[in-house]
């Protein structure tokens, strides 16, 4: 069965902190990922907070690495270091749980 | 108890938090530049004693603020303590305060893989930058728990982050709730070690009480006890009972007790302006017919009279007086004399202390009556009792308002001298059976910085009001058959 998430733009942000390895090995993980799953149709957007800390408030960025799916709604925060690709699918909802 | 002593040579640097009484027992406030953890069960007063710390930090000692907020947003928490005065919105605008909500919705959010706590960081140092922060105040950082499942991540950034915090200089409150035999939920005490404050509210006999107790104060002196602690509309108050000042004016003018020859007794003039006046006796000694006449002198001055009952209803007394030709109630009528009757039982000891404050700030009286202070013995210990009504009497005496304390006193008994030892004058009433008459007494136990007779007065009462009979040894002269004296077994008047 063809989910709505499997149509739909998704519309993505990665908050990391500085060019640490986790924030590096968070990026190249998800790049992976979205090249694997959601090819032709994400926009992804990466923000520093190191160099835009008024942004942390608004997306309530707590833990980095954070991947916030914005769209397509709810709202979905996966954080950590994107290692484990089977919960990276499960939070975007590309896979079932 | 503590003694009122600044900050001792040697100990760290503090700050005060403004909270009064608090930085009393702490000897000058929080370990500046380093965090504090106050901590408590739900309803304890942890937010309170945080905002006032942060919120005091920015109106008074010119520190501006960070508040960071784990459970309630900004417009919750400046809802909650607006009625204190505390006008959070404004601070903010004024650049003094800074909010930030940190909220965690744990069904949003999956974890996968390493991540550390740095957007907490950044928010933070973000926000102290936008005030030049000298305070933080983290309320409450166990919600991070409920929110994130990697507790070793967070416990290891938690340790990392109290530990930023002390490199910046921040003098921090970290707010925990009590936990099962521990005192914060996930054990912060292990991490925030420089000073713990637990604060308890605890229900005795079905009424109230607030405490607050410094655990620990690394390098410093702190008051060891537990002190009750008020939460009233002009914010959180602590009671030391050595918090007495003792530096009060101390008015010469005098105030007539209403009974030209008690004012006789009390060298010519009556009562000092100010100064706080026990009157104890068993019952029907004529306590409260005392009391009606020096309200009725003072409100016959103009003067606005404030009169605690808590034993009879207004109108119970005013029928009772009027027995004894004491008519109150035009006065009531004209607003100079109000009563606020109240059961005893009915609040805690602290409900009793918050209103009576403030009915005194709102009425302004120049003389006020408590009557019986013995029957708010009934809702707590008499330690806490006492306590209360020192702060009380330092309150009255610091508003320059006379305050007459009635005391029903059993044969023998202790709540006198509980609490005698705060009062300027003390007038001891009696009636014994001599002869097979009731004969009534009236004596100065004591009162400070006057010149006062010793003698026992006789004094009777009737519908022209208390009436003093003339001295013992005159009559005895006069009317040598009668000669009695007032002695009865058990009975203090007998032995003074």
């Amino acid at each position: 069965m063809l989910q709505s998430s499997e149509t739909e733009t998704f519309l993505l942000r990665l908050y990391i902190a500085g060019q640490t390895p986790k924030s590096l090995g968070a990026l190249t993980n998800l790049k992976i990922i979205c090249e694997a799953h959601l090819q032709g149709r994400y926009e992804l957007e990466i923000i520093d907070l190191v160099e835009n800390p008024a942004l942390a408030g608004g997306d309530q960025i707590l833990a980095v690495p954070t991947l916030v799916r914005r769209l397509p709604e709810p709202i979905k925060k996966i954080i950590g270091d994107l290692s484990n690709r089977e919960r990276v699918l499960v939070g975007l909802d590309l896979r079932s749980r | 108890m503590t003694e009122l002593h600044p900050t001792r040579a040697g100990e760290l640097p503090k700050a005060l938090t403004g909270i009064r009484g608090l930085d009393e027992v702490t000897r000058g406030g929080l370990p500046r530049g380093r965090p504090t953890l106050v901590c408590g069960g739900p309803g304890s007063g942890k937010t309170l004693v945080a905002l006032t710390f942060l919120v005091n930090g920015a109106t008074r000692f010119d520190e501006p603020g960070v508040l960071m907020t784990f459970e309630e947003n900004g417009e919750e928490i400046a809802n909650d303590v607006a009625s204190l005065g505390f006008d959070l919105p404004a601070l903010i605008a004024a650049k003094k305060l800074a909010v930030d909500y940190v909220h965690v919705e744990r069904s949003e959010i999956e974890e996968t893989g390493e991540y550390d706590l740095e957007g907490l960081f950044v928010r933070l140092d973000y926000a102290i930058k936008s005030v030049g922060a000298k305070r933080v105040v983290l309320d409450t950082i166990e919600s991070l728990f409920a929110g994130l499942s990697n507790t070793n991540i967070l416990r290891a950034e938690l340790r990392r982050l109290f530990r930023w915090l002390k490199d910046r200089g921040m003098t921090a409150v970290i707010t925990g709730e009590r936990g099962d035999g521990l005192l914060t939920r996930q054990g912060l005490e292990e991490y925030v070690s420089d000073a713990v404050i637990l604060l308890d509210h605890r229900v005795h006999d079905q009424t109230s009480t607030r405490r607050l107790r410094v655990v620990k104060y690394r390098g410093s002196h702190h008051g060891t006890n537990e002190y009750p602690f008020l939460i009233g509309a002009d914010g959180i108050s602590v009671l030391p009972v050595s918090s007495m000042a003792l530096q009060h004016d101390a008015p010469l003018d005098r105030v007539s007790s209403g009974v030209a020859s008690l004012d006789q007794m009390l060298s010519g003039s009556g009562y000092y302006r100010g100064s706080t006046i026990l009157v104890s006796g068993t019952a029907g000694t004529g306590k409260t017919s005392l009391a009606a006449h020096f309200l009725n002198a003072a409100c016959g001055r103009g003067e606005r009279c404030l009169w605690f009952l808590f034993e009879e209803s207004p109108q119970q007394l005013l029928r009772n007086m009027r027995s004894v030709g004491i008519d109150l109630a035009p006065w009531v009528a004209a607003g100079l004399l109000q009563f606020h009757a109240d059961r005893p039982s009915r609040h805690g000891l602290e409900t009793h202390l918050v209103s009576m404050h403030q009915l005194v700030a709102d009425f302004k009286p120049s003389v006020t009556v408590i009557d019986p202070v013995t029957n708010l013995m009934t809702v707590g210990t008499y330690a806490d009792v006492q306590a209360m009504l020192t702060r009380l009497i330092d309150h009255l005496k610091t508003e320059n308002v006379t305050a007459m304390l009635t005391s029903l006193t059993p044969a023998a008994d202790e709540t006198d001298s509980t609490i005698s030892s705060l009062m300027d004058t003390w007038i001891v009433l009696a009636n014994d059976s001599v002869d097979g008459v009731y004969r009534r007494g009236l004596g100065l136990r004591k009162s400070r910085g006057m010149a006062h007779s010793n003698e026992i007065r006789e004094f009777e009462l009737s519908d022209q009001g208390l009436h003093m009979l003339a001295p013992a040894a005159e009559r005895r002269e006069a009317e040598a058959p009668r000669r009695t004296s007032l002695k009865g077994q058990g009975h203090r008047v007998a032995v003074i």
